[in-house]
């Protein structure tokens, strides 16, 4: 692969600008993707922020949850955060019904874990994977995840909650580095997708 | 960023709640997506699984405000707490602009977002709420960039254009629209003399112009409200640069909720392709009658309230 890869944004729904601009900052070609066919163009995707329920309807509506999780089984590197870790986990605790995810991760997370938006905070978070400072983490509405297979390394933990993990190549964070204006997090991101991160090495 | 945190919001594991950041990054989660007026626990359901991101909870749609007359207030606490129950996407209510002591209730009942809202009888025909001496985040409606920013200055996390609620007509939320629009427009080729005078002709603080005037949009999320019926009318407003839209008496003055609900979700995200609106837009039944903004008598303009 060459060396600016192409990244996708799943923009059905979310904060997908600010996804666009931090993996810009990253050194990545950043694009929105709405279509199957865009997803094909692409060689990594970031689930992003927002309504979990009202992505996961129209990710199924539009065609594009067989194609996405497809991709994921075959490798492709996928980056979650908040509403996206959830999209990303292999079972949610408790789905509204018929909320289905894209999967890619061993773990069972718990929406809005942390509370509704009164509870919402900012700390900071040591990540494993993110050299120098803690990250500031930015909880909004935040899943955590309350338990994870043997093959999931865990990244980070806040409050005793995991809140940041990975699986070969799948990435997921409770919290959102795109609001924060450091992209260290998506420039572990992008290194993954030019496939120089690899699992475990962190 | 500048943060509002003060020390009483500080728990002792040193997490802050209450930021601007936490406050203006939720509204960030809600982009491209509808909120959805509802009355009571089945329409919140309705609205959830139609793919909404949000609902805004209240005791009577705009339309039915205009019917019925008389002053409108808050919700019923129990009401707010059945649909909080009934859904786990967010949940907003209306405070009267200047009720305060509404938004505390609010904050309380634990509403995710609280909307000072012209649609409700304002209580205060001078000052609007302080919005920084509140956890839970505010959205506030405007008519033009000056009123935008003043609303933020007060500590508006999200802006949406007011529009005229309850009409079923889109015409003043264009027109709203377009109004916010051009004035960032123009202030993205001032110079910082020229700021000075803007800020003044605005009405509004001089740093927030100038963050404007460099970002070329409004330092908060930006959605239109107040007309929106038909998927086209969603489209429209997001061709327009909505980030978003409110859809208020829309969806449940019209022959068939669930469907239109839907209908209004996918042409929001996907407002720039003609023949998914097309689809979206067949057999919805019947839309709400609407009402022409131009035979609205001057007292019964909700956007003129607020200031």
């Amino acid at each position: 692969m060459n060396d600016t890869p192409v990244v996708g944004v799943l923009a059905l729904q979310g904060d997908v600008r600010e996804h666009l601009i931090a993996l810009a900052a990253a050194d990545a070609v950043a694009r929105p993707v709405r279509r199957p066919e865009e997803l094909a163009e692409v060689d990594g995707l970031v689930i992003p922020g927002g309504e979990s329920t009202t992505i996961s309807k129209l990710a199924a509506l539009f065609g594009l949850l067989e194609p996405l999780r497809a991709r994921v089984r075959a490798g492709m590197p996928v980056y979650g955060t908040c509403a996206g870790m959830i999209m990303l986990a292999d079972k949610i605790l408790d789905p509204r019904s018929g909320q289905e995810t894209f999967g890619g991760i061993d773990m069972i997370v718990r929406r809005n874990a942390f509370g509704r938006q009164n509870e919402s905070f900012e700390a900071a978070v040591d990540m494993k994977g993110v050299d120098g400072d803690p990250v500031e983490g930015v909880f909004i509405r935040a899943p955590w995840v309350e338990s994870v297979g043997a093959r999931v390394e865990v990244l980070a933990e806040h409050g005793g909650h995991i809140v940041a993990v990975r699986q070969d190549n799948v990435l997921a964070t409770s919290f959102h580095p795109e609001l924060t204006g450091d992209h260290r997090v998506h420039g572990l991101f992008v290194a993954m997708v030019r496939g120089s991160a690899a699992p475990g090495a962190l | 960023m500048s943060s509002t945190l003060s020390p009483s919001n500080q728990p002792a594991d040193s997490a802050a709640t209450g930021t601007a950041r936490v406050k203006r990054g939720m509204a960030e989660q809600l982009k491209g997506g509808v909120i959805m007026d509802v009355v009571n626990a089945e329409q919140a359901k309705i609205a959830e699984d139609a793919g909404a991101v949000a609902v805004m909870a209240l005791e009577r749609v705009p339309a039915d405000i205009r019917k019925d007359g008389g002053v409108a207030r808050m919700s019923d606490p129990n009401m707010i707490e059945e649909i909080i129950e009934a859904v786990s996407i967010p949940v907003m209510a209306k405070s009267r602009i200047g009720h305060f002591v509404e938004a505390q209730v609010l904050q309380s009942l634990g509403v995710d977002y609280i909307d000072e809202s012209e649609v409700l009888t304002p209580a205060d025909e001078v000052n609007h709420s302080d919005k920084f001496a509140f956890t839970t985040p505010f959205v506030c409606g405007a008519t033009n960039l000056g009123e935008a920013l003043r609303r933020i200055a007060e500590g508006a996390a999200m802006i949406r254009s007011k529009g005229e609620a309850g009409t079923g007509n889109v015409v003043e939320a264009v027109r709203h629209l377009r109004q916010i629009k051009n004035e960032i427009a123009k202030l993205r080729g001032f110079d910082n003399n020229e700021l000075y005078a803007a800020a003044k002709d605005l009405r509004a603080p001089y740093e927030l112009v100038k963050e404007v005037s460099e970002l070329g949009k409004l330092p908060v999320v930006l959605f239109s409200a107040g007309g929106v019926a038909t998927p086209a009318d969603a489209a429209l407003m997001r061709q327009l640069g909505a980030e978003g839209v409110f859809v208020g008496s829309g969806i449940f003055k019209s022959g068939d909720p669930a469907k239109r609900a839907a209908a209004i979700v996918k042409a929001t995200t996907f407002f720039d392709d003609p023949k998914i609106i097309a689809d979206a837009s067949r057999n919805l039944g019947e839309a709400m009658v609407g009402i022409n903004c131009d035979t609205l008598p001057e007292a019964e303009r909700y956007a003129n309230r607020g200031w």
